[in-house]
């Protein structure tokens, strides 16, 4: 059903787990629906020097958690912002259809991760 | 560890049908020696499944093309035919998605459908099922044995409620037929609905037991065979193949039955005592000798059904992540789990191919794959994880 590069992901997921003291910090999805993922970013000098992330969900949830992570780390905020569910889904060999929409939110959580960080940033202005 | 999904034939299911697919190709239904052949073969089948269950003539024994087209059979065969009476069916909320469908089909019809709850270990409460009767009901159709949380229902005790109120009782026995005793003439059934690739036959195979007496009309209308209740050609090695399967599940029940029970209470005790926060799904004692249903909070079940593939062990889960519509099991919503506990269960179903040293390596690997899960998830109390 997954492609090779999903499966190695969902084995050997990049950059699990938190970032202490996060510059940003994305939530998204529901435990309901059976995916929740929360993204961590450390920026420096207008880049994602450190990515991580913790997912529940399926094979599919975690292993374009991984990747997002793999995408994102060493890109500029703007970068990164550009960065798309479709990236994701095609840097792993793409992803079985019904999986597309519920299980593919790590962009999401990446996006929401980073205005977390702007947000903050703003406020110490 | 996945026998629920599918069992492979018994090799003496194959070679008994073999001749049936090669040379005695008659047609059960015509008068010449080839056809005679045939027609023994069916007979001696249905005497077979007839003795399984407990059917004290062959002749109540339909063959049909499996489990799906039994329950067809039996819910819309009887409703049809009773509407003159009422049109009122009692069921359960855990029924096969067969049932419930069919179910959901004849409401469409102007039937009235009540679904008894079950409680929290998946059983169907009788006197709820009582309760719910009125002077328009005229079927009852509760299944022998949840085939996903394996909880076994007290069918005699329904069978005696629908015996006093004089309405048909329908069981689908799909997942219980050849691993339990079953017995329609002392459990009160009316109808019984039964998979041969469930106990090791063929696939495409099934039975309905219909007493005699029942008022029932056919959904396939046809050239009359099988007592004009389903018509076409019928399935001569297939049958064949039932009728073995229905013999060797019988001669074997007891001690199958015995193992697997003993391989199923080693694999959840195993469980229980090594993984924190894992529990049993359904009742701890009646519950089909093949079937362990296990949870695990924090965790997802299809990622679980990976991680247990790439060492080699499959198995199945009540997670939406792996069924069509997205939607968790209706079986564990119904005993009261909520969604994302529905999501981390795993359903280990054995068979005859399964050995301790199969539950030793599921014991053995299982707690590392939870772990590496709990490890990633965010819904993980930090304390657990030192």
């Amino acid at each position: 059903m997954y492609s090779e590069k999903v499966m190695d992901h969902f084995m050997n997921p990049r950059n699990v787990g938190e970032i202490p003291e996060a510059d940003g910090v994305g939530t998204v999805g529901n435990p309901v629906c059976g995916d929740l993922m929360t993204v961590y970013i450390k920026v420096k000098d207008n880049r994602l020097e450190d990515v991580k992330f913790k997912t529940f969900g399926c094979g599919a949830a975690i292993a374009t958690s991984s990747m997002t992570t793999e995408l994102a780390k060493g890109k500029t905020i703007e970068e990164a912002l550009r960065i798309t569910r479709g990236d994701v889904a095609d840097s792993l060999g793409g992803l079985p259809p019904i999986k597309m929409h519920c299980s593919n939110l790590a962009a999401d959580a990446l996006h929401s991760a980073i205005k977390d960080y702007l947000k903050k940033k703003e406020a110490k202005k | 560890m996945d026998h629920a999904a599918g069992m492979p034939v018994d090799p003496r299911v194959f070679e008994a049908m073999k001749p049936y697919s090669m040379e005695s190709y008659g047609n059960p239904s015509s008068s010449h020696s080839f056809g005679a052949s045939a027609k023994n073969a069916l007979m001696e089948s249905r005497e077979e499944v007839a003795r399984l269950i407990g059917a004290e003539k062959p002749e109540e024994v339909i063959f049909t093309s499996g489990g799906t087209e039994s329950n067809n059979l039996a819910i819309k065969g009887v409703a049809y035919r009773n509407k003159d009476k009422g049109n009122h069916i009692v069921t359960s909320t855990i029924e096969h998605i067969s049932v419930i469908n069919i179910c959901k089909h004849l409401q469409k019809q102007g039937f009235e459908i009540t679904y008894i709850p079950v409680d929290k270990q998946g059983i169907v409460s009788p006197q709820k099922l009582k309760d719910a009767i009125t002077d328009k009901t005229i079927l009852i159709s509760v299944m022998y044995a949840n085939g996903e949380i394996g909880t076994i229902q007290p069918i005699k005790e329904i069978g005696e409620i629908a015996r006093e109120n004089q309405i048909y009782f329908h069981v689908d026995a799909v997942a219980a037929a050849g691993k339990v005793p079953i017995n329609v003439e002392e459990e009160n059934i009316d109808l019984l609905s039964i998979s041969s690739n469930d106990m090791y036959g063929p696939k495409g195979m099934g039975a309905l037991y219909i007493k005699k007496g029942t008022r029932i009309q056919p959904v396939i209308q046809g050239g009359g065979q099988e007592r004009g209740l389903r018509s076409g050609t019928e399935n001569t090695p297939g049958i064949v193949g039932m009728g073995k399967a229905a013999e060797i599940a019988q001669e074997e029940m007891e001690t199958e039955g015995r193992r697997l029970s003993q391989l199923r209470d080693k694999l959840t005790k195993g469980v229980l005592d090594t993984i924190e926060r894992s529990y049993l799904n359904g009742h701890p004692t009646k519950r089909l000798p093949n079937n362990a249903n296990l949870r695990f909070s924090y965790i997802e079940g299809e990622s679980l059904i990976l991680g247990l593939d790439m060492l080699g062990i499959q198995v199945s889960s009540g997670s939406a992540c792996t069924s069509k519509t997205l939607e968790p099991s209706h079986v564990l919503l119904a005993i009261g789990l909520a969604h994302e506990e529905a999501h981390g269960s795993l359903v280990f179903t054995m068979g005859k191919q399964n050995s301790e040293e199969d539950v030793n390596y599921v014991l053995e690997v299982l707690p590392g794959v939870v772990k590496r899960l709990r490890a990633m998830s965010p819904l993980t109390p930090k304390e657990m994880l030192r």
